[in-house]
Order: C-alpha cells, then structure tokens, then sequence
C-alpha cells in the first residue's frame, strides 16, 4: 500500500543524461526503484545506465509504459518539462528542479487543471520514498525503513530529520515525500494528508512545517474535521527575525497567518500534538502510537 | 531583488502609470540641480531597500531651496532604520528629489503572488496611506482582494470591482483600468513578484498618480532580466551576504553569539530554534545547500570566522547527496587554512556519516563531536559559557 508510490510504480527521468538526472537515476536503480528509462531532447536512441533514451516523455511513456516521472531539468526549462510530462499522461510527476520563475509556476498550475488525474510533487522537492519498495529523489536512501510514519514536510533534510527520528524508535515510514520550497508549488499539506488518513499503512503522521504561506493553517482545518489518525507537528522559524521587508502586501495576503506562532496555534486548536524542538519529532510520535 | 523607488517609478512610466516629476540624486550639488528645474515645494526620499521610511524619517518636505539642501545633506550617509529595515539600518546613498503633490485620497493598491490560490492577486484599499497593515487587522472589510486567473488575464470587470470599492468616479475609474493593466503587462512582462503603490493618491485635480512605488522581482527570473539585474543596488545588503550569494550560499546575519552553518534551509531554522531553545542565540542563518560540497563548506567557515561575534561554530549537517566524510574533510580543511580559534560542535548524519565521525575523531584539531541536534545545541550553548 503506502501512498503513490510502491513497487509497481514504473519511472522515468526527464534530464537523465544530465549529471544530477544521472547520479540520482544510478542511486534509484541501485535502491531497487522500478526506473524503465529517461528523456532528453536530441538524446533519443541512445542508452544510458543501461537504459532507454527517448526525446519525448510522449514516445517514453508509450513505450515503457512509465506512470511516474523524476524530474531534473534546469529551471528555465523545467516547467515546460512538467508540462510535456502531464501532456504525455504521467501520474505522478516528482519536480526535483530548483529555481523555476514564478511566471512560469502560476501558468503551469492553471494548465495543470485540465489533468485531474495528474498530480505534481515539488517543484523544489527532495522528492517521495516508499521505503523498500521505490526512491523518486534526492533523499539518503540508508536513514529509511518500511514501517508506518507518513512524513510531510516542505523542507528536505528537516524531513530527513524526521526520517532519521522514527528510523531510530523502530517506526519506520510509509512513505515520506517533500513538497517543495517554491511559493508555487504541487501537492500540498491537505492533500496528502488525505491520502494518508486513507492509507492502511500508515498509522501516525508527522507534519514539518515552516513560517511563511497559510499551509499548515489550511491542513490545520483539514485535520480537524477530517484525519482520525495521530499527527505530530513541528514548525521550523519561530525565531527566525521578520528579516527586511519590502511593503505591507506579504502580511496582507497571508491575513494575520504565515507565523511559526500562528501555525502552532491553528494546529493545537485542531487536535495535533506539536513539539517546540525538531530533536523530538519522533518520541512524539512514538507515544502518540504507545497511547 | 528589490528595486529603489526612483527605479520603479522609471518603470511605471515606461509603463504608462502616472508619477510625479522627481529626480535621483547622489549628492548635494545634483539635489540642488534637480530642485531648481521645477517650482517647489519638494519631498525629499531617501532611497532603502525597506518600507516605513515616512515614519522614521525617511520622507521630508521641503518649501524652499536652503531646506531641500539641509535635509539632503542630513539624509545622504545616514543609516536609515525602519521597521521594515534590517535592525541596523539600510544606507542611504541616494534621495529622490520630487514635486510635492497636493492630494484630497490616499489609496493603497498592490500586486502580489498568492500562495494560496496560486494566482496573482491584486489588493486594494480606500485607506492608503501609512497604516494600512493596521487597517487589514482590524478593519478587514476596507480592504477588497481578488485573484487573476492566468489564462483569462485580468477582465475589465475586475477592474471595474476595484474602482467600485475605492469609490472612484468616471474618469478615475478609467483611469484605473489603464493603471490596472499597466501593472499586470509590466509584473509579468518584467518577472516581479511585487508591486506595491501606496500611496496611489487622487491629486486635487482630480488624477490619479501613483506617490510611492516598490517592486520586487523574482530572483528565478533574473537569468531573463538582464537589464533589471543591472540595478542592483549591493550597498542596500549585508556584505556578508553578497559574499554568501557569490558561493551560492544563503546568509542572513543576527545578532547573537553562536555561528551556524547548516544544510537545507528549513533544517537550519529549526537549528537556530534549537539553540535558543536552550538558552543560546544563533549568530547568523547560514544555509549551505541540500547539495552541498567541501568548498562550499571551506567558504561558509571562512565567512562565520569572520563575523568577530561569533564565539562558537555549530556545524550540522544532514548528508543526503553530500557524504558526510567529504564534508567532514572539508570541516578540517577550512579549520586548518581559517585558523579557527573558536570551538567547533559538528553534528554529522546521512550518507557515510561513520566514516565522516571517524575523520573527525582522527584529526589534529579540537573539534567536539555531538549525537544529535538536541546535544550539538546544549553543546555549543555550553561552549559560549551559557545556560
């Protein structure tokens, strides 16, 4: 079970002549992910890692029969990437890229609404793992074991963090994925919170959040009226400075919300158990599942 | 990266947006120069990179030529500090030189991306003016926001919303819509991820003419805006921090004791959570990258040994796609060629972290090993002679 990802899942990487596409295609072969080609554009025909090179994620798909793509185009051209990716019927489309203009997101996301059954992690992600079983990123494949912690988070290594944690209590993970740094970005919170809640592997989740955006007021919501399992949250930033700003329109927009302090209320309010030291993500959670 | 309001507003007029007539200057003598081309009375702006510069005495006007020369001279070389600024200050090297305006409204208006809605959003108010976060607090209501959608871009309607709830009348209104389109042909033609006019005020002949003008523009983008990545104004940022963006490393200075230096940005907030958690203060934010390697890390040790504060160095790092034994080369490396005379507390985890411990534990140099994030902190807090 877990979720999106599992055994079965069939990958493709778009940028895997790339040196990033590559060294990570290598770790996800050499993790046992079921990776059956890659894409770039004037490389068709050829095979690299031993394995297939199309130009078009359209001809890959077809001929692989791939439902996921890993993502490691450059940012000017990563957001067409995802595009050709949903085009072409991907399910599941990982965005590994940094630094994707924000022009290029907001476009993106409306164009993305005519694939409902298209769902985009990152961009900006460390990626999703379904230990034992599929690796689509950049996250250390050694700090992971099957086990049942959903892990959610929108920075890498403080997931990795949260990994490390329940690796070390014996819990184990389910699946783990990042949803990126960029304002703009795929799955939320709420979304896999639904996906967790639905998914009998896992049986306690773990939300690492951070300040800025009203995520984690919103999964907050979420949590509260529809999430029967435990979830433990931290938030990074609490004494992070309010730093230089330019204007009123960020604390405009974000209503009152968008502060580590302001998260911590929402989600106390709605039931989560929530810990004021990252060290203590994992104990949480461990006695949230020994109650 | 944030434009000057003097830059902005050479935008907005490219654009078609209405500003008053105003110059940059750089010194007395050009202060002077721009005066004496138009009638005054005159409003003299310091040119930061902050907001809340009417408030702390950043905006001053002036009715007569002596005033405008005792005022540049005041505010050219000062340290602005705002609340919006940096705790120290912005540099003012430059005013802006402008014709005073008379005005009967004050409107807030801006553009903005929306997280949440994944859109553009467009935020306006009938009350403009210097406390409108104030206003979005406790009077909601005023304020009216709505989202474009990017394939409809924006509909004359919405145009239409907004001169409705800031109660403009027929030619303001079409002014407006003009305004309204300049601004979205120009945040999506030049990249930005802000712009913000407040006040927009209604002159006592009626126009509509924008006072204030901030933008910012999306750092992603600035490969395909070479010609605005020309502006950039490095005096209105830490040094330290324009020597961080040369290694691709992400440094905000603070006020504190304790230099960290840590991969992945939200691990490194949640470092500086830790150590406050236990009684220490963090001396810097610094972020090495998820994907890190040794000379990056040579080069983020030689910025923290610099900052003469930092008394203690707080090195964490989670390996993913960085073995922990190279960053644990690199570690002895920047020590051996820094010279750090400081205690260094290095937490290691991730990819090869065994071999990395034992590199560490082998050396030559002082360097205290900790289990876990909780343990580097309580060991660095110690490490400083507190809690």
């Amino acid at each position: 079970m877990a979720i999106l990802v599992d055994k079965n899942t069939r990958v493709i990487c778009q940028g895997i002549t790339g040196r990033q596409g590559a060294f990570h295609s290598q770790q996800a072969l050499e993790y046992g992910t079921r990776l059956v080609g890659g894409v770039t554009p004037g490389r068709g025909g050829e095979t690299h890692l031993g394995l297939p090179v199309f130009d078009t994620v359209y001809e890959a798909a077809r001929e692989t029969g791939a439902d996921a793509s890993m993502i490691f185009v450059p940012g000017p051209y990563a957001a067409e990437a995802i595009a050709e990716a949903a085009d072409a019927g991907i399910r599941l489309i990982v965005c590994i890229t940094e630094g994707i203009p924000i022009r290029d997101m907001l476009n993106l996301r409306a164009s993305l609404r005519q694939y409902p059954e298209t769902r985009l992690i990152g961009p900006n992600s460390p990626g999703i793992i379904t230990p034992g079983q599929c690796k689509i990123g950049i996250m250390p494949a050694s700090i992971h074991r099957p086990g049942c912690a959903g892990i959610m988070s929108r920075s890498g290594t403080l997931n990795y963090e949260a990994v490390h944690q329940t690796t070390q209590l014996g819990l184990g993970q389910s699946t783990c994925l990042g949803n990126g740094g960029d304002p703009i970005h795929g799955m939320d919170f709420v979304e896999c919170l639904q996906l967790f809640e639905q998914d009998p592997d896992t049986r306690g989740i773990i939300l690492v959040g951070e300040i800025g955006g009203t995520e984690e007021e919103e999964a907050a919501e979420y949590i509260q009226a529809h999430v029967t399992k435990p979830v433990v949250a931290y938030i990074a930033g609490v004494t992070a400075p309010p730093g230089k700003r330019m204007g009123h329109a960020g604390a405009i927009i974000s209503r009152g919300g968008g502060t580590a302090e302001a998260k911590y209320r929402a989600l106390q309010a709605a039931g989560v158990v929530t810990v004021r030291s990252p060290a203590e993500i994992g104990s949480a959670l461990a006695a949230c599942l020994k109650r | 990266m944030n434009l000057h309001e003097y830059q902005a507003k050479k935008l907005f007029e490219e654009y078609g947006i209405a500003v008053p007539p105003g110059k940059p200057a750089h010194s007395i003598k050009e202060a002077l120069r721009h005066a004496a081309e138009s009638h005054g009375p005159w409003v003299i702006k310091a040119q930061v990179h902050a907001g809340g510069r009417g408030k702390a005495g950043g905006v001053k006007f002036a009715d007569s030529i002596e005033k405008v020369e005792s005022i540049v001279r005041d505010m050219l070389g000062m340290q602005l500090i705002t609340k919006q600024s940096a705790p120290t200050g912005q540099p003012v090297n430059c005013v802006l030189v402008q014709r005073a305006s008379n005005f009967v409204a004050e409107i807030y208006l801006a553009m903005v991306v929306d997280r949440r809605t994944k859109r553009l959003a467009v935020i306006a108010s009938r009350a403009g003016g210097m406390d409108i976060e104030e206003v979005a607090a406790t009077e909601p209501e005023k304020i009216l926001s709505l989202t474009i959608d990017p394939i409809l871009g924006l509909q004359s309607f919405q145009s239409r919303r907004v001169a409705q709830a800031l109660a403009l009348d027929a030619t303001q209104n079409k002014q407006l819509s003009a305004i309204l389109a300049a601004m979205f042909r120009l945040f999506l033609e030049k990249d930005l991820s802000l712009i913000e006019i407040n006040p927009l005020i209604i002159t006592d002949t009626g126009e509509l003419q924008a006072l204030d003008a901030k933008i910012s523009i999306d750092d992603n983008a600035l490969y395909r805006q070479a010609a605005l990545a020309e502006w950039r104004d490095p005096t209105q940022e830490d040094p330290k921090e324009n020597v961080a963006r040369r290694y691709d490393l992400n440094y905000v200075s603070l006020d504190g004791n304790i230099g960290c230096m840590v991969n992945g940005a939200g691990l490194a907030m949640a470092t500086m959570d830790v150590i406050t958690l236990h009684g220490g203060q963090p001396a810097n934010f610094l972020d090495v990258g998820g994907n890190t390697n040794a000379d990056k890390v040579a080069e983020a040790f030689k910025l923290l040994v610099s900052d003469t504060k930092v008394k203690a160095i707080l090195v964490n790092i989670f390996g993913g796609i960085v073995r922990c034994d190279l960053i644990a080369e690199g570690i002895i490396q920047a020590v051996r060629e820094v010279g750090v005379n400081v205690p260094v507390v290095v937490r290691l985890e991730g990819t090869n972290v065994d071999r990395g411990r034992k590199i560490l534990a082998e050396t030559a140099f002082s360097i205290t090993a900790a289990e876990d994030l909780g343990d580097a902190a309580r060991k660095a807090v110690a490490a400083v002679g507190g809690a």
